[in-house]
């Protein structure tokens, strides 16, 4: 561009920006952590919710992973200009709650704004993690998954696995029989390796993680995952490792893609996993609820969510949280909801949005994307199975991984990791708890 | 007429200074003394609550098994990586030193790791040998070797050992070709003349009049493999598994950022730089000696 035509649009971007109507227009910053198709799902929504009216403008940016996105907001809070909404993932939950004054509970937002906010409307399995134990809903779920199981139907099939397996017994001797018909370093496995096996195993068994209903109750929770249920079950994974019956594929998901090339046929990871399926995988897949022990009595009770929920920062003008509470009706409007749902693969959140696609027929099209909903409803959600909420959750899963790691890898018991697993955990849990006061 | 000029203004050689004073000041005192203060303190991630609490959070720190497990960890890391990078960089150097034709380009290439980021550095060897996904892990394995360092502690080391190293050896390569171009050719030719072989003129020669470029990238070998390394790690391992690559500093991110213990981290980052002040000073106190400018 050359200097005069630079000047010329500096001139005529001038002239627009005077031309403009001098009403005011309330910025509203979103702070997120979401890259790819959904990156471009928040920027539509965001437009979306621009267009629908003129008093306010969201402005979304994208702030890193999730931890670089929290980190970033708890810098910004500290230096005094936190953005009004914040992406944070659902291990962060604790950190945030206890961070009175930081935060503005949606709850209250909605109240104080007086936006029409019924807490019923929701999905109880998804909100109950976002919410104080009196059911007062404290952050705005946004993107929620849950944890199934992904089958490779053509190599089981093959392996001659007539039915999908259910149990955990049963999902052993299918990866037996798939390890006999070639796939000999991987019978089955998972991503995220402790919210497969301490998490949801916990919720789906309806045990205890930890006291005070997993923590939603207190910050003097303590943990429990070392019961017998627990031991056993990671000493069948120790067992199964051995031979690669079961082989371990990391904390993460980077290795999700195991499923994708074909070289585990039974993967359990997010539901979320699905555009990805999608996209790589070169056979006929589908996802499957959760396996569990049948002689545990109640097994399977529901399993929890995992993804993120939208926080609103703590000391902002009312006309700003006015626009706030205006943007979580707008996402909660139910066409809005089941169409996020149905093209991003997230979970609804409110009832109406469920039943919608239910009524469109989408889930017959599309069973994999049921699966995880009726999951989390699969039961009325007890104590064990509302969710959990840990301090310093985010190094607390990696202490949890560190122990499972070094049992599988033969270095200590099942119950020697569990019971140091646990002990380790409390450890943070107290030091969490003496700074969240 | 005076050859030299003489200022008398007192102040100018303190004005001169000043610009290297502040940055100092500023970029390494105030950020260090910010982690001293805090090390004392008990603070929530927002900042909302912050309460001196003395020395609790070094007591709590050396409580922990996990924190002398991971000293050793680094101490192992820290040595073999300074050891293995200084002597196959040494190795290169002397190569590229020889009258080839292509010496310019082989030394071109060489450097180019040290371009490469450290996060970068680990993904590209996360690539190479993730256990199912890696191109070189997939040869490993059909082999029969059970390459594993998700799982195998001892893989999980050698495989950041040998990213931290790949990456580092380009730097003392370069700085080790510049060194033995600064020796004169005719110390060796004279020793070429007495009759000296080729390992003799090295050892005997060239190895003690290269004594202050190896000294120095001892120095910043250490440097490097106790803070920068972090990156690789983290990229690689995540620490893992069961902790096995859990080095000092990879702890103090771990429980700093993703525990939100701002104290506990702030103490054991004023541990590590004691211990790295210590070990300097150790360096240039009794390894200088044997240094022939």
């Amino acid at each position: 561009m050359t200097i005069r035509h630079f000047g010329a649009a500096a001139t005529l971007a001038a002239a627009l920006a005077f031309a403009a109507p001098a009403q005011a227009v309330t910025e509203i910053q979103w702070w997120h952590a979401m890259t790819g198709g959904n990156n471009d799902i928040v920027n539509k929504l965001a437009e979306e919710f621009n267009a629908s009216q003129g008093d306010y403008k969201v402005v979304p940016s994208f702030k890193g992973s999730y931890p670089d996105t929290m980190n970033a907001g708890i810098a910004a809070f500290r230096a005094g200009n936190a953005p009004h909404i914040i992406q944070v993932f659902e291990v962060g939950t604790a950190t945030m709650m206890s961070a009175t004054g930081a935060i503005k509970p949606v709850y209250q937002l909605m109240k104080d704004a007086g936006e029409p906010f019924d807490p019923k409307a929701y999905l109880p399995a998804i909100t109950g993690y976002y919410s104080t134990s009196k059911g007062d809903m404290l952050s705005f779920p946004f993107n929620s998954s849950s944890m199934v199981m992904w089958i490779n139907k053509d190599e089981l099939k093959k392996a001659g696995v007539a039915e999908i397996p259910k149990t955990w017994p049963q999902v052993f001797d299918a990866a037996k029989k798939l390890k006999a018909a070639g796939h000999a370093t991987c019978g089955f496995s998972n991503a995220w390796a402790t919210w497969a096996h301490i998490e949801q195993f916990s919720a789906w068994h309806n045990v205890p993680i930890g006291t005070k209903a997993n923590g939603l109750d207190g910050f003097d929770t303590v943990l429990q995952f070392n019961s017998p249920l627990h031991v056993k079950h990671l000493q069948n994974l120790i067992d199964l490792q051995k031979d690669k019956t079961y082989d371990y594929s990391g904390r993460a998901n980077a290795s999700e893609a195991r499923f994708g090339s074909g070289e585990c046929a039974i993967f359990l990871t997010s539901s979320g996993y699905y555009a990805t399926a999608k996209g790589t995988a070169k056979f006929d897949f589908t996802s499957a609820p959760m396996p569990y022990y049948p002689d545990v009595q109640g097994a399977p009770q529901n399993s929890i969510i995992g993804g993120a929920s939208l926080w609103v920062m703590g000391g902002k003008k009312p006309e700003e949280y006015k626009g706030v509470a205006k943007f979580f009706a707008f996402l909660s409007d139910t066409d809005r909801q089941a169409k996020l749902h149905q093209e991003s693969g997230y979970l609804p959140i409110t009832r109406a949005a469920y039943e919608k696609t239910k009524a469109d027929g989408f889930y017959q099209k599309n069973p994999t994307l049921e699966t995880p909903l009726k999951e989390l409803t699969n039961k009325e959600p007890t104590e064990n199975s509302r969710g959990l909420r840990f301090g310093n959750m985010v190094q607390m899963r990696d202490i949890w991984a560190e122990q499972i790691e070094a049992a599988l890898a033969g270095q200590k018991s099942a119950q020697q990791a569990l019971d140091d697993a646990v002990a380790r955990g409390n450890a943070t849990l107290r030091t969490f708890e003496k700074t969240a006061k | 007429m005076e050859k030299s000029a003489v200022f008398n203004n007192r102040l100018l050689p303190y004005l001169l200074l000043i610009p290297q004073l502040v940055i100092t000041l500023v970029f390494f005192y105030w950020p260090a003394s910010q982690a001293i203060w805090q090390s004392f303190l008990r603070e929530d991630a927002f900042g909302l609550s912050s309460e001196f609490i003395g020395l609790e959070n070094y007591a709590a720190l050396f409580a922990q098994p996990e924190y002398y497990k991971a000293m050793l960890t680094t101490a192992l890391f820290s040595s073999l990586v300074t050891v293995l990078s200084l002597s196959i960089a040494l190795l290169l150097a002397t190569q590229a030193d020889k009258s080839l034709k292509a010496a310019p380009v082989y030394t071109t290439f060489m450097i180019w790791p040290y371009a490469v980021a450290p996060a970068v550095a680990g993904v590209l060897w996360i690539f190479m040998f993730h256990p199912s996904l890696g191109t070189l892990a997939r040869p490993l394995r059909l082999m029969g070797f059970d390459w594993n360092p998700l799982l195998n502690g001892n893989h999980a080391m050698t495989l950041i050992i040998m990213a931290a190293v790949w990456k580092q050896i380009a730097y003392n390569f370069l700085f080790f070709v510049a060194g033995l171009q600064a020796i004169p050719k005719s110390v060796i030719e004279a020793g070429a003349i007495d009759g000296a072989g080729p390992m003799r003129r090295f050892w005997t020669i060239v190895f003690p009049l290269l004594s202050p470029t190896t000294f120095f990238l001892l120095v910043v070998n250490i440097v490097y493999v106790f803070f920068e390394t972090f990156g690789i790690i983290d990229a690689v391992t995540g620490g893992g598994p069961a902790g096995a690559t859990t080095t000092m500093v990879y702890k103090v991110y771990a429980d700093g950022r993703l525990g939100g213990d701002l104290g506990g981290s702030a103490a054991q980052s004023v541990v590590l730089m004691a211990i790295v002040i210590g070990l300097t000073a150790i360096q240039f106190r009794y390894v200088e000696r044997k240094v022939q400018y």
